[in-house]
């Protein structure tokens, strides 16, 4: 039996990240650089709050405190935050936008479905409805790695800069918070050691194909799981929680 | 992406019926063309097959010529299988 405010933190990880990452891709809503890509990211956006809320209410359950999903989403503070900092690097351009999504997908697609097969069933049941989505992301986000890397010459050299430059917030996806490790312990989470592995066999082999090279910087951002936010965070949320903020218990 | 080309979208709703034309789109390339049609024309359940064909690929009748073509069809009514007394256990016909 794994204590609850493990299981608790864990579903907060994760529920925030994709609340986080939607936001980002939300942002796109009207400013794609095609039509088509505008509904893809919008759909992407919508998955991710899809999830978001299937492991809010969960948390909500577990927490057992009355805060409701809308609650945890919309009226705690940046410090309370614990997504990945990856999710909140603001979109930058195209290319940034694909390699975050693909850094994402690549951890998430291993991480879901080995979640599906997690001893905790109401997880398990989550993870495996959200797996059938990232395969789908994952798809997405690869196929632009390749077509921009192997591109043309501005779209390589925009998405080389990309992941350069946001390759030291992926390091953080794998140091295990201390929710983490209790989990894994109880054998409800993989070992992230197995997801880094796969993980990198996955971005190596996409890189390669795509033409890019892989950074060999290895000083890596951290703190996102434990509150410690980059500056982009704090806007982000302004603009996020501006309405519930303003006009307490709003509703639709 | 301003020179992407047109490609025309074909969907099957259920299995056994036939894939229908729903619109087009741009893409770079046929694969790309079906994630766009997956993301532009599925998103509310419409489909379990896709089908994509660059427009350039279809050749389509000329109107000036829809005279000719299908009016002769017009007064042909015996082509209408309207004359036969179907039993009434025959459904769908």
């Amino acid at each position: 039996m794994i204590p609850k405010d493990h299981l608790f933190d864990f579903m907060l990880i994760h529920a925030d990240t994709s609340l986080i990452i939607s936001q980002r891709l939300s942002e796109w809503c009207g400013h794609g650089p095609v039509l088509e890509q505008d509904m893809a990211m919008t759909n992407l956006a919508l998955d991710h709050i899809g999830r978001a809320r299937l492991l809010y209410q969960y948390a909500s359950e577990l927490e057992n405190a009355g805060r409701s999903e809308d609650e945890l989403a919309f009226l705690r503070d940046e410090l309370d935050y614990k997504n990945l900092l990856l999710a909140e690097y603001p979109n930058t351009d195209f290319a940034f936008t694909v390699t975050r999504q693909f850094f994402l997908d690549a951890f998430y697609i291993d991480l879901l479905d080995k979640l599906s097969g997690s001893a905790d069933s109401r997880l398990a049941h989550i993870a495996n409805k959200s797996l059938k989505e990232t395969q789908y992301h994952y798809k997405w986000s690869s196929d632009w790695m390749i077509r921009l890397g192997d591109g043309t010459e501005i779209s390589h050299e925009k998405v080389q800069n990309a992941v350069d430059r946001l390759w030291e917030y992926t390091g953080e996806i794998f140091q295990p918070a201390e929710c983490e490790l209790g989990m894994m312990e109880a054998g409800v989470a993989p070992s992230y050691e197995e997801l880094s592995d796969s993980w990198h066999q996955r971005v190596n082999s996409v890189l390669a194909e795509a033409t890019l090279k892989k950074p060999q910087s290895t000083w890596q951002q951290k703190g996102g799981k434990t509150g410690h936010h980059t500056e982009h965070l704090g806007y982000l949320l302004a603009e996020m929680q501006y309405m519930q903020r303003a006009y307490p218990g709003l509703d639709w | 992406m301003k020179n992407w080309p047109l490609f025309e979208i074909f969907i099957r709703s259920k299995n056994g019926l036939d894939h229908r034309h729903v619109g087009s789109l741009h893409a770079a390339d046929a694969e790309m063309a079906i994630e766009n049609a997956r993301d532009v024309y599925t998103r509310r359940m419409e489909g379990v097959s896709i089908w994509v064909v660059e427009s350039k690929n279809i050749t389509a009748s000329d109107p000036s010529e829809a005279e000719a073509l299908f009016e002769p069809a017009m007064d042909k009514i015996y082509r209408h299988p309207t004359f036969y007394d179907l039993p009434d256990e025959l459904k769908h016909m």
